[in-house]
């Protein structure tokens, strides 16, 4: 029989294709030897009640069944049509049958008794369709034994179910699609990766552990239940299957094992098979039983914890067999499980998989139906459900009262109180729970418009810019690592499989952004999460939308680079003046250690005032050499191998530098900086590597290359007519940061300066080479503490946080969509893709998108970053983020999406684009007009309230406000005294904080602590932290008697008002009154009160969502003191600028 | 029939009027490979730009001195030509492109290095589909001026 089996298999195998995969199974199959024996340890029969679960997978299977089926009916007698993409899969898995089939034999032979199990395993292998004929040949090889029944049956079945008949043949034939979903999966599986087959072997392993002696059964139950099927074809057999199933297990088991996922669908299969004749009702309470199995032993494992299911399974089985099967379907287990997770995804395809599965049933279930009719019932229900799954996958099953509220008309003049109670979340998008569930984090990934708009011309109607905000590297609490020998990803546009993607079948898979029907690849189908077989939509790349690689060599131009860090350090008078050099020496001491990096770091100092200084660090010197090199003009490199050495080798060289370098200079009368040169020598340097440069300047560059004049007039500082010299003087710096991008070079800039340092060209040093800009106005260590303090906190920040070398970041987006401007720092490689020399986990992009084709043809619009870099350890890896949005075609829906923050973020990188590529006063009139248009454009096209004055959906209730803050940034403010590096460094920030941040700059969060409660309070890890109520940044909301504090992001103000009550100052600061408040007071004291605590709860707990700590400053309420507070109150009249009233009246003017 | 100085400058206009509609055609496709992907804009930028280097002068100038400001001085060339031979109609026709080479060059971004193009910026949509357009645009004129050229100058041969 199993000869026959067998042969069968071959032409399975022919039709698989596969061959060469079974092969690979072949190995995996040995190893599921081994696991079948716990199969049988489990005790098999329990579980193959449990197999009957597995029906549930037939159903799935049938699903598939139907596409395939005709296909592979044809081919296959299997009818198990389902198979065709199983084909392949189950030739492997017959090839694996084969080989497993003489140690399953074995087993099975121990198992014998299992000779229904026979018939049943004969029905396991049908599972997989191509597993059906697979395992009909692995069955009669195991079976042949005990299953000759099955081998012939199956055979039989084949032959039987030739295109239509065998359908009705199907009891076997049903049987086998059954198994085939399964089977296929699981050969597929554990072949194709090598680790999949040693994960079977865990798999089983699992299995074993999970329910050692159920699962065993339950696997054996599988195979059984697919001999079952067979069985099917005799009825009778198949039924007995059930039983065998613990036999057969044995040897299927294997199959189940490796497939933990294709067990289930094995168990299903064989359910089906079961199911498929009378198996199903019979073994229908089984298989119930045995889909939980299957999940349980998946969940056993790792994840089938919805195994639970064990008990439900039968319940399912129950239903099914009611007729209830549409809704509790066995399929329902393991497509709730798996088809559920992909209709929630949203995945069309898997939908029609299962379908095809379904179908496959059907059609098996009409041979079945003799059987058991029943199982026929459910399976087609599944359907339904698929479809509904489907169509709810489509993203426009609505959240009415969420869209309803956004679209409240809200009428600006009359509504005072705009801002909620709390901190403004990220609109929700308008998706099916399911797809919202694994959406990304608007933390990282952002849209403008939480409903994409179909059309430019719907769009452009909105009146709203359509952008993406991005934070690709943020620090992230778990992120999903994936080692993967093949990354899967579309073969047309190259995006990476994620959870928007849509499962056709179990062999298949659509691209979500060009739709592009892929395969997936043998190993994607064992899941090592759950170690399971068959179930690729659950594993981790499809269930979640932030993933990380580790990619192979493919994605390498060059071995990674080891993280090297250079640090240019400006010596000259000025510098030493500002002292910032021991600080920031015994901070780099202090955080050698914590560098990022691994034996490999490299680091290499280098400082200049008119000359370059080179340090040798080479290990084994006594003490560190000093190389000046004075030849400015033409640069050169005293030593190539000595200047960036191993940290870890030349480590006390380098601390005794760090020690001895305040010192060195301190004495140092040369006023001119030579930063031009000593870039050159830097980029010279690193070129071999790559790397970070992290230089600090002090005062205007006066010498060599790149040398800058004064260029600022201090009498225009206050000039409403418009700003000069934005943009940089000399393109040098812009040229050697193309140069530095190209080699891999980063470059940070920390300017510390108290004169006009010329930053717009400075800074471009930084912005091409994707790095940061770090600017401490007035920097002085004595004199102006508050910026050392900053300084200190940032620059430990800076050493210490994660750092990406050698990066590229690709934006994908769905077809129709085109990507029109970038902002942040990084040069533009080509349209969608950006080259970071250095990526760090505190900048953040945005992205300009503009609709080229109509999306009418979707329903929903998908975009994916991916961020390829070399990480502090030297492995190349992958972040990929996906976010999934709704397409809609009507105006008010577009409104009921929008995201005002993100909205004002986008904005502000354009106005920053404008005001340097026009003016100033051009940007800040885009700015008003933005409002203006979006003003009279909801007020002529969705508001149907013939009301005056200024009307906005209560989602862009908040913009005016925005607008009107952003008008009053340092960036864009005119008419106040605003320094040219202060306000060119507010722009370099608006490019790269990300939105958060960046929205806490613009429009600071006040909130009053003086009476804060208990009330709604948030337990935090046994902490009560009081949530204050957001207050408008005007000053009618700050009274003299409360205590306020301002957010805002990178400072926290709290203001102290003068009839502030003594308890609150006593409590809290630790002041017997508000007299004895000192002036500069930075912190807040820990006192064992109840307010402190409450403050200090509070603070911690703003504190915990940023990078860079936050400092406190107390203000009290006094003129000299309370400028930086009040100037932030944004809705009150400044020196130059309207106050909110006013400027809605302007706008209100404006409106044609 | 006689050759005129008017006569040799309409078929030295004709002639470069040849090599501008070369440049021009160049300067789309090379936008075009720019926008459907995937040449790097630094490249691009230093084709199209006569980059001068200490080093590698003169090979690069021979290479790279090939579009903008070749093509700006050619047209300013013979633009001087009819206004030498007092062709009044012809030099009417061509002053716009001028005035807007001349504008064009004025309004350039920061550069040390003589050229139009920024790498930084030039992937911008908006920039790229103005520098597409511009190409084009000046394709057809350049066409149209050469039948132009043909014209005036079979014109002049047989009236004088």
């Amino acid at each position: 029989m199993s000869a026959p089996g067998f042969t069968h298999l071959n032409s399975s195998v022919s039709y698989g294709q596969n061959p060469t995969p079974n092969g690979c199974q072949n190995g995996p199959g040995q190893t599921y030897q081994s696991m079948h024996p716990p199969a049988g340890c489990y005790g098999a029969p329990p579980q193959q009640q449990n197999y009957p679960t597995i029906p549930a997978l037939p159903t799935s299977v049938p699903n598939k069944a139907p596409a395939t089926n005709s296909a592979h009916g044809a081919n296959y007698y299997w009818s198990n049509q389902q198979q065709h993409h199983h084909h392949h899969q189950q030739q492997h898995h017959l090839s694996q049958h084969h080989v497993a089939p003489s140690p399953y034999n074995a087993s099975l032979s121990s198992d014998a008794p299992s000779q229904p199990y026979a018939t049943v395993p004969s029905s396991a292998p049908p599972p997989s369709n191509a597993h059906y004929n697979q395992q009909p040949l692995q069955q009669h090889p195991p079976y042949a034994p005990s299953g000759r029944y099955y081998g012939p049956q199956a055979y039989h079945a084949p032959p039987a179910p030739p295109p239509p008949e065998q359908q009705q043949q199907q009891p076997s034939l049903v049987p086998a699609p059954a198994v085939g979903p399964g089977a296929p999966i699981h050969p597929i599986v554990s072949y194709p990766s090598a680790p999949g087959s040693s994960q079977f072997g865990t798999l089983s392993s699992f299995q074993n552990a999970a329910a050692h002696g159920v699962m065993p059964t339950q696997m054996g139950a599988p195979l059984h239940q697919y001999s079952n099927p067979r069985p099917a074809s005799t009825a009778a057999v198949g039924q007995p299957g059930p039983t065998v199933n613990g036999q057969g297990s044995t040897g299927h088991k294997h199959y189940d094992q490796s497939h933990q996922a294709s067990l289930s669908y094995d168990p299903y299969g064989g359910v089906l098979h079961g199911g498929g004749g009378a198996d199903r009702p019979p073994s229908g309470t089984p298989s119930n039983s045995v889909h939980s199995s299957p999940g349980h032993h998946q969940g056993g494992d790792t994840s089938s914890s919805s195994t639970g299911s064990a008990s439900p399974v039968p319940n399912n089985y129950d239903n099914l067999e009611g007729g209830s099967y549409p809704d509790s379907m066995p399929p329902s287990d393991h497509m709730t499980n798996q088809a559920a997770p992909y209709g929630s995804y949203g995945y069309p395809g898997m939908p029609p998989a299962y379908h095809q599965g379904p179908a496959s049933l059907a059609n098996a279930s009409p041979s079945h139906e003799p059987y058991g009719q029943s199982g026929y019932q459910p399976y087609s229900q599944p359907f339904p459900s698929m479809s509904q799954l489907s169509t709810a996958l489509g993203g426009l099953s609505g959240v009415p009262e969420l869209e309803v509220e956004a679209l409240r008309p809200v009428n600006l003049l009359q509504e005072k109180n705009l801002l909620p109670p709390r901190a403004l979340e990220a609109p929700e998008p308008n998706l099916s729970p399911e797809l919202r569930k694994v959406n990304c984090s608007p933390q990282s990934f952002r849209c403008t418009l939480t409903s994409i708009p179909q059309t430019q011309a719907l769009l452009n109607k909105a009146r709203l810019p359509l952008g993406l905000l991005l934070h690709p590297f943020r620090d992230l609490q778990q992120l999903p690592v994936i080692t993967s020998n093949t990354i899967v990803r579309c073969r047309s546009c190259r995006t990476y499989i994620n959870p928007f993607v849509t499962f056709l079948d179990q062999r298949r898979w659509k691209c979500n952004l060009c739709y592009r029907v892929n395969d997936v690849p043998d190993e994607f189908m064992y899941n090592p999460v759950t170690r399971s077989y068959g179930e690729p939509h659950k594993r981790p790349e499809v269930q979640n939308a932030t993933v990380e690689f580790i990619a192979s060599s493919d994605y390498m131009l060059r071995p990674p680079q080891p993280a090297a860090y250079l640090f240019v350090l400006d010596v000259s008078h000025n510098a030493v003046e500002a002292g910032y050099l021991k600080y920031f020496s015994e901070l780099l001491i202090d955080n050698l250690d914590k560098l990022p990096g691994d034996t490999r770091t490299r680091v290499g100092f280098l400082t200049f005032d008119n000359t370059i200084h080179f340090y040798n660090l080479q290990e084994g010197l006594s003490q560190p050499q000093m190389l000046v090199v004075s030849d400015i003009d033409d640069i050169f490199i005293p030593s190539h191998d000595s200047l960036m050495v191993n940290l870890k080798e030349s480590r006390e060289l380098v601390k005794d530098l760090l020690t001895s370098l305040p010192g060195m200079f301190s004495h140092s009368k040369e006023t001119h900086s030579a930063l031009g040169p000593a870039l050159q020598a830097a980029f010279k340097l690193m070129s071999p590597t790559g790397g970070r440069v992290t230089v600090f300047q002090t005062q205007l560059p006066t010498l060599g290359a790149g040398s800058l004049q004064s260029r600022e007039d201090p009498n225009q500082r206050s000039s409403t007519k418009g700003v000069q010299h934005l943009g940089p003087a000399t393109d040098f710096y812009k040229k050697l940061a193309l140069d530095c991008s190209g080699q891999q070079i980063g470059v940070d800039l920390f300017l510390l300066s108290s004169q006009y340092s010329d930053l717009a060209s400075l800074s471009c040093i930084s912005k091409y080479s994707a790095g940061s800009v770090f600017y401490y106005p007035s920097f002085h260590h004595t004199h102006n503490p508050a910026q050392l303090e900053k300084f200190q906190r940032d620059v430990e920040r800076y050493l210490t946080r994660k750092i990406g070398f050698e990066a590229v970041m690709r934006i994908r987006c769905t077809k129709g969509l085109s990507i029109h401007t970038f902002h942040g720092n990084f040069f533009v490689r080509s349209t969608d893709l950006l080259s970071l020399a250095n990526v760090n986990p505190d900048s953040a992009f945005a992205v300009q998108m503009s609709i080229e084709d109509s999306l009418a043809d979707s329903s929903l619009a998908c975009f994916q970053a991916a961020l390829l870099y070399t990480s502090s350890k030297g492995k190349r890896r992958i972040r990929v983020h996906t976010l999934c949005l709704p397409v809609v075609s009507q105006l008010s829906d577009v409104y009921a999406g929008a995201d005002v923050q993100a909205i004002t973020c986008l904005l502000a990188d354009m106005a920053i684009d404008r005001s340097l590529t026009s003016s100033l006063s051009d940007a800040r009139d885009a700015l008003t007009n933005a409002a203006v248009y979006l003003l009279s454009a909801y007020k002529s096209n969705v508001s149907n309230l013939q009301q005056s004055g200024l009307v906005l959906p209560a989602s862009m209730r908040l913009f005016p406000v925005y607008i009107l803050a952003l008008l009053k940034q340092k960036a864009l403010r005119t008419g106040t005294s605003t320094r040219l590096d202060e306000r060119v460094f507010a722009m370099c920030e608006f490019k790269t904080q990300p939105l958060q941040q960046l929205m806490r700059m613009v429009h600071p969060d006040l909130y009053r602590l003086d009476d804060m409660s208990d009330q709604g309070a948030l337990l935090l890890n046994h902490t009560l932290v009081p949530q204050p109520h957001l207050l408008h940044l005007s000053a009618e909301r700050v009274r003299r008697d409360g205590a306020f504090l301002m957010d805002c992001g990178n400072v926290f103000y709290l203001w102290i008002g003068k009839s502030c009550s003594d308890v609150f100052i006593r409590d809290v600061l630790g002041c017997s009154s508000y007299a004895s408040i000192p002036e500069n007071m930075r912190h807040i004291p820990e006192l064992e009160t109840v307010l402190s605590e409450r403050v200090r709860a509070f603070l911690d707990w703003l504190q915990d969502k940023r990078s860079f700590c936050s400092s406190v400053h107390v203000l009290k309420d006094e003129a000299s003191a309370k400028a930086p507070f009040f100037q932030r109150l944004v809705e009150d009249r400044s020196e130059a600028a309207s106050s909110y009233p006013d400027f809605l009246e302007h706008l209100q003017q404006q409106m044609p | 029939m006689a050759f005129t100085f008017a006569a040799f400058c309409y078929m030295l206009a004709l002639l470069l009027t040849a090599a501008l509609i070369f440049f021009a055609i160049w300067h789309i496709i090379a936008f075009d490979e720019l926008k459907t992907d995937y040449k790097n804009p630094i490249d691009q930028c230093n084709t199209l730009n006569p980059t001068v280097e200490k080093v590698k002068k003169i090979k690069r100038i021979k290479i790279a001195i090939k579009l903008v400001l070749p093509e700006y001085l050619i047209h300013f060339f013979f633009c001087v030509m009819f206004f030498c031979a007092a062709e009044w109609l012809t030099l009417c026709l061509n002053l716009p492109l001028l005035a807007y080479h001349v504008w064009r060059y004025m309004s350039r971004p920061v550069m040390s290095c003589p050229g139009l193009y920024d790498p930084t910026t030039i992937m911008n949509a908006d920039i790229l589909a103005f520098c597409q357009k511009e190409g084009w645009c000046k394709l057809a004129f350049y066409l149209l001026s050469f039948f132009y050229y043909l014209y005036g100058m079979i014109y002049v041969l047989v009236s004088s």
